[in-house]
């Protein structure tokens, strides 16, 4: 094991911004290592105010920078090799370019590797699998560990991190040499889901539909009660197979997790794939025809009957926010 | 083109799991085990690639004890040319690194030149395979596959999920691909092929032949139960439901 603890969190940016999730990241780090430093690795093409944000973050002493016009997962892999060594545990939060480059950096240093780590309590780590049915409560044995974690978990920590009294110059960047970029898969192209709606992974409300809207027109009229409730557009898998919903909308085991204070599942069956992305929900409201459907059994508030009858009701009857 | 297909047997996805009383995994006496439903994905996706005559052999292979052949029955029954058993110890998870160790082995043995397996199993959610074996062969990845073209260059342009939308990608080949639910519909198996597939040769490789599998990397403690949500409501009615809508907080905001 490496004399001193050391985390280090591959930054989640979009080239311009720093994911609103790092703070979270950071908090987790905080928990693995308390005693030991914690990095900030920035890696894309011209992201010095991504470092920048980075390096006047909380918590953060010192901002890695590697210049890279090709970030995929085997280039940012290689950059962990060259650098993870120095490090107990390389974090990330758990998206999806997290899960291709970790667990490939992973195999590369010899590392275990995790995901979706959920809580740290004093060396052990917990994380959901059977799609949530069951948490797995572990101790990584291994020189270096390659994880993520889930943000919305280490939120509440993040928030009640104390601020600083007085702010502390930023942390030093640090700019690496280039690693040598793998080239062999090349970008053709990239749509990204433009949504005016927040994002479904902070949002604070989400309305999300299932199989039981019925079209890409039933989805449509729940995305209009979203807009005016301020919330974000989820859908179950149901839905975004039927077309009803982009795969960017899929909450679930192999989709989003969301960690709303609302979770409006609307015509939602709620199958366990589906119940692994909204365990987290503060209040869950569930309308269905089905009552023998299983998302009541989760359910904080259930109504058994008709989707587009509830529709008017609620958008009338419901303060909007937007 | 050689598809080799790593499938993982796992509780059957329609199977409510139970952990066991003394956390030390879940309950699966009499419970079904089946094909991984991403890796079923990946075995369907290399058979339509061979009856489009893009590829020239399908390979399934899952490391196991020997009663994970039945996953393998499944492959070949689907149209896997032939199976593998990685055959290993009944006890202890080896953990994703030493299995993908054993498939960077099964990969030179077959001359594979693309591996097609789920983007994760079902059972542990950690999607290591693709990525790790990928970086052990150092061959290019793509993972969360929804599309996928073979180019009249022999190379592969993808459609992947990524974080806030789609990504297309080109690759060359050699290549390992870890698949979505959405790249294609699995076939239903015909009682013919089923009772064809019984019959077939599987080959046994041991594991210790191929890698060692060193020490586990993690160190399990226990299995939890997840808390128990407490239980909801039911809202006579829409106004009913109203009502408690407009008592919680967050809806009240201005």
């Amino acid at each position: 094991m490496p004399p001193l603890a050391n985390v280090l969190i591959l930054a989640a940016h979009d080239g311009q911004t720093l994911d609103p999730a790092t703070p979270a990241v950071v908090a987790a780090a905080r928990r693995l290592a308390p005693a030991g430093a914690i990095h900030v690795l920035v890696a894309g093409l011209d992201c010095a105010a991504v470092a920048g944000a980075a390096a006047v973050m909380p918590g953060v002493a010192q901002v890695l920078l590697s210049d890279s016009a090709t970030p995929n997962a085997e280039t940012i892999a290689r950059l962990l090799v060259a650098v993870g060594k120095d490090y107990r545990w390389i974090a990330a939060a758990h998206s999806l370019a997290a899960r291709a480059a970790l667990p490939r950096a992973a195999a590369l240093l010899d590392a275990a590797w995790l995901g979706d780590v959920t809580a740290i309590d004093d060396g052990w780590l917990y994380r959901p699998v059977y799609a949530g049915a069951a948490i797995a409560e572990l101790r990584p044995e291994t020189a270096v560990t390659c994880l993520t974690v889930r943000a919305t978990a280490f939120a509440e920590l993040a928030d009640a991190t104390p601020a600083l009294a007085a702010p502390t110059a930023p942390a030093p960047i640090i700019t690496l040499p280039a690693a040598p970029a793998d080239t062999r898969s090349t970008l053709l192209g990239r749509e990204t889901a433009a949504s005016h709606r927040p994002d479904l992974s902070h949002a604070r409300i989400v309305v999300a539909g299932g199989r039981g809207v019925g079209s890409a027109e039933g989805m449509a009229q729940f995305g209009q009660l979203a807009d005016h409730l301020g919330a974000a557009l989820g859908a179950s898998r149901a839905a975004v197979d039927a077309g009803f919903a982009p795969g960017t909308a899929q909450v679930g085991q192999t989709g989003k997790t969301v960690a709303p204070d609302i979770y409006f599942a609307l015509g939602i069956s709620g199958a366990i794939q589906h119940l692994a992305g909204i365990k987290d929900a503060k209040c869950i409201v569930a309308i269905n025809k089905d009552p023998e459907a299983p998302i009541f059994q989760v359910a904080d508030i259930g109504l058994v009957g008709d989707l587009f009858d509830a529709l008017p009701a609620l958008q009338a009857a419901l303060r909007g926010t937007a | 083109m050689h598809i080799l297909v790593p499938v993982k047997r796992v509780v059957d996805a329609n199977v409510k799991v139970r952990v066991k009383r003394d956390g030390s995994g879940v309950e699966t006496a009499g419970v079904k085990l089946s094909v991984n439903p991403f890796d079923e994905v990946a075995l369907e996706q290399a058979i339509r690639l061979k009856a489009q005559g893009l590829a020239s052999h399908v390979t399934a292979v899952t490391c196991g004890p020997a009663a994970a052949q039945d996953v393998l029955r499944t492959a070949l029954a689907m149209g896997a040319d032939d199976a593998v058993l990685v055959e290993s110890a009944e006890v202890d998870d080896p953990g994703p690194l030493a299995i993908a160790r054993w498939l960077r082995a099964i990969v030179a043995q077959e001359n594979a030149t693309l591996v097609l397996c789920g983007k994760q199993a079902i059972d542990d959610d950690l999607g290591a395979t693709g990525p790790m074996l990928a970086a052990l062969l150092d061959w290019p990845q793509a993972m969360s596959v929804n599309q996928l073209e073979v180019r009249p260059d022999n190379t592969l342009a993808v459609a992947c999920d990524a974080d806030g939308g789609t990504e297309r990608l080109a690759l060359p080949l050699p290549a390992v691909l870890g698949v979505d639910l959405r790249l294609c519909e699995p076939r239903h198996i015909t009682l013919p092929a089923l009772m064809r597939a019984r019959k077939a040769a599987i080959r046994t490789v041991p594991a210790t032949s191929l890698a060692d599998a060193g020490t586990p990397p993690v160190r399990p403690r226990a299995l939890l139960e997840p808390p128990p949500r407490p239980p909801g409501v039911r809202a006579e009615n829409l106004p009913a439901l109203i009502e408690r809508l407009r008592a919680l907080l967050a809806l009240q905001a201005a």
